[in-house]
């Protein structure tokens, strides 16, 4: 009888490294998959509305506490457009920028931890003349901001 | 292997300014070599930006994103001495990392 349970608390130790096992097992897809994150879905829309299904957000709402910075009115250069953008909407989760004529409407996303200022600046291509949008994610809400860039010299082959 | 980034981590007032320049082609798979065939899409999926083993900056790129690409933010905290760890990952499964000091 006793041994019994002796043996039963074995298998029951058994067990519980089993699980551990798959739990240490399944970190680690999981760690790939945050990685493999790519929203690929979201990067081959080519509308704002197909993009908003892809981000399985609604209508975004115009907000005016998104300002672009550094972003110039024309750029002379397609190729290498420079564009800053700054989020002042509490709880700013997350700013992605869009860029309206280009062959795929999304350009980049940027997550925002709670402790990073909701401001980014990076370099763009664009193909022509076009709006750009500031698609800032806040609260579980989606805010848009948008500027019209004009270029003189297209930056996607030509 | 590609090239190292040339990162630069300042403190500015109570907070961290990063500036990151990457070296990649940026290639966005709409172009065309001069025999007409199209040279493949390759480009920076993935970059995440770590400070003492936290996530700064997450960010995920499309071709859109200029060739040698620039990225710049601020995140509060952060000390002199310390490192801040950027990595990128492309769409052919390439990685790189790199670290800075903040000064």
């Amino acid at each position: 009888m006793n041994s019994q349970r002796r043996n039963l608390m074995k298998s029951g130790g058994g067990l519980t490294l089993l699980t551990m096992l798959t739990a240490a097992g399944w970190l680690q897809p999981r760690a790939a998959l945050a990685a493999d994150a790519w929203n690929a879905a979201a990067f081959d829309t080519k509308s704002m509305a197909d993009l908003m299904k892809a981000l399985g957000g609604g209508i975004p709402v115009q907000s005016k506490d998104i300002t672009f910075f550094q972003t110039p009115d024309i750029a002379e250069n397609g190729a290498v457009v420079p564009i800053g953008v700054t989020s002042a909407i509490p709880k700013t989760e997350s700013i992605a920028i869009l860029i309206e004529k280009n062959p795929n409407m999304l350009a980049a996303v940027f997550d925002i931890p709670p402790r990073t200022d909701p401001s980014v600046s990076t370099r763009v291509k664009m193909g022509q003349s076009s709006n750009i949008y500031a698609l800032v994610k806040a609260d579980g809400k989606y805010y848009v901001a948008s500027k019209e860039v004009k270029v003189t010299l297209g930056g996607c082959g030509g | 292997m590609a090239d190292p980034m040339r990162i630069r981590a300042n403190v500015v007032g109570d907070s961290t300014e990063v500036k990151v320049l990457m070296s990649h082609e940026m290639e966005t798979g709409q172009r065309k070599d001069s025999q007409g065939k199209n040279i493949p899409a390759w480009f920076i999926q993935d970059v995440t930006a770590t400070h003492n083993g936290m996530t700064v900056l997450s960010a995920q790129w499309g071709p859109a994103v200029a060739k040698n690409p620039f990225l710049a933010f601020k995140f509060k905290g952060g000390a002199k001495g310390e490192k801040v760890q950027i990595t990128w990952t492309d769409n052919r499964g390439d990685k790189r990392t790199d670290e800075a000091t903040i000064s």
